[in-house]
């Protein structure tokens, strides 16, 4: 049995620096692997729809007509399940958290991978997976 | 015969952010009996399972708790690996073990803290939960999450740890065993501690068998049963201490779980020592067919996934149980005969995870 066992952490912290940091003014802790929100590459995105049947929580919808790549932010849990499952690599894990909203809303990106296609006309694999989706 | 009266206890209440009633069964200011009820925070998880395909559904197993999220997503897989027949290769055992232990640190720091918390203790609740960062600070370097790793997959791991890394990470914890040293010694020696929490809340030994207590709550009661000895992972490999004491109060479930923090440093020690080259993942073709019943050892005791596929991508069933809902008939019967100032903190002894044992 012992009094006064604290004190000696007690005043070690008071001459500690502060553990935490002052958020907004300092940025917060991230590290390379953080994920923080998924983007995508528009150019390079074959409308397979892979990451939206691998979504375990059904945010992303993928239209082939529209040529849309739709994510809910509030519904995405940040899995990284899209980022590793694209077989084009076009999704990327960003280590910043998405800001805060005040609705809930749908993110629409368009899908600008055709265009460029009809130009060149090079790469060979990206066309024959296009192909049956027209 | 003094008046009886009942004081509703939560779902709002200050010990613990999680939604547990309880009606207290008052004579004067002893409490003559609880009456417990669950099922404010029913998220239907096990109904999910034949949504999602059994691939992504470890990410819905991982969420069922935001504590020790990993070793749900483990237990998951290692059920799915059982009836598959798939081997994981031997480094992504290992890692699964350093991940789980790690989570019990961070599991068991989190709980130290809320138990100072508890008894109006805040000084020390907040230097639990400083060691604890650099605890999460780590599942961050290593998986990219603080809480929900996401790093389990059917077949191994999705991430691996560089050895250099690992070899920091070794080095770190010898600098954490040195604080935790010096917080568990507060806990273990302080006598504002001990005397809010010396024989309260006991329960013996045979009552913990009987009612069926698992994890630190049988432990502290005095029996030794820990399910990382039945060796799945890496523990098989690995020397594994199980603590126990025979007091069976509130004080003796600290110790055990003062005690089991040096025991997962020690653990995560021998793993990154032992450590083999290799693959981390093996392919995974077809789908489960049959049934199994997977258990591991969490942070507050044993965890049951029961998992039945029929052969398509989605599983028929699956259920989990918790280490709580096991606890729950030994809180009732330690809060039997306390005062009504104790029950915060025997409440919190058993530590309870509501949202997990509700799913």
């Amino acid at each position: 049995m012992a009094f006064f066992e604290m004190v000696k952490t007690a005043l070690k912290t008071v001459v500690s620096r502060p553990a935490t940091i002052l958020y907004p003014y300092q940025p917060a802790k991230k590290t390379s692997l953080t994920r923080g929100h998924v983007t995508i590459d528009e150019s390079r995105c074959i409308s397979c729809g892979t990451c939206q049947r691998k979504c375990p929580a059904q945010a992303i919808v993928i239209s082939k007509e529209a040529k849309t790549w739709q994510i809910d932010r509030l519904r995405c849990v940040v899995c990284n399940s899209c980022v590793d499952t694209c077989p084009v690599k076009c999704l990327f894990m960003d280590t910043q958290y998405s800001p805060p909203v005040t609705a809930r809303s749908v993110e629409i990106i368009a899908i600008t991978y055709v265009k460029p296609l009809k130009v060149e006309k090079t790469a060979d694999k990206p066309e024959k997976k296009e192909e049956p989706g027209k | 015969m003094t008046k009886q009266i009942i004081v509703p206890f939560g779902p709002q209440h200050p010990v613990l952010p999680e939604p547990i009633h309880l009606d207290l069964v008052l004579e004067d200011e002893r409490v003559v009996d609880a009456i417990p009820s669950i099922g404010y925070i029913h998220r239907g998880f096990e109904k999910l399972v034949e949504k999602r395909e059994f691939t992504e559904y470890v990410y819905v197993a991982e969420r069922t708790c935001g504590i020790c999220s990993f070793i749900h997503g483990m237990t998951y897989c290692v059920g799915v690996e059982q009836i598959m027949n798939i081997e994981v290769p031997e480094r992504a055992d290992y890692l699964r073990t350093i991940w789980s232990e790690y989570s019990r640190l961070h599991s068991h720091l989190l709980w130290l803290g809320l138990f100072a918390d508890s008894f109006g203790f805040e000084n020390l609740f907040m230097n639990a939960w400083r060691i604890r960062e650099r605890i999460l600070d780590v599942f961050e370097q290593t998986t990219g999450g603080r809480v929900i790793q996401g790093t389990c997959k059917i077949g191994g791991v999705r991430r691996d740890i560089a050895n250099e890394k690992l070899g920091e990470m070794a080095q770190d914890l010898d600098r954490t065993r040195k604080e935790i040293d010096d917080l568990t010694k507060i806990f273990l020696n302080d006598n504002t501690v001990r005397h809010r929490t010396r024989n309260v809340g006991v329960l013996s030994r045979d009552d913990a068998y009987h009612l069926g207590a698992v994890g630190p709550t049988a432990r502290g009661s005095g029996v030794a049963i820990d399910l990382r000895k039945t060796g799945y992972a890496a523990y098989g490999k690995l020397n594994v201490p199980v603590v126990t004491d025979s007091c069976g109060d509130c004080y003796s479930r600290c110790l055990v779980r003062c005690r089991e923090l040096f025991s997962s440093i020690d653990l995560i020690q021998q793993a990154i020592e032992k450590i083999p080259e290799g693959p981390i993942d093996v392919k995974v073709t077809g789908a489960p067919n049959g049934e199994f019943f997977c258990r591991a050892e969490q942070p507050r005791g044993e965890l049951v996934h029961y998992i039945k596929g029929d052969g398509s991508k989605h599983l028929v069933r699956s259920r989990i149980r918790t280490p709580t809902l096991s606890n729950i008939p030994s809180l009732v019967k330690m809060l039997q005969g306390c005062e009504l100032a104790d029950v915060p903190v025997i409440v919190l002894s058993i530590d309870p995870c509501i949202s997990c044992t509700e799913r």
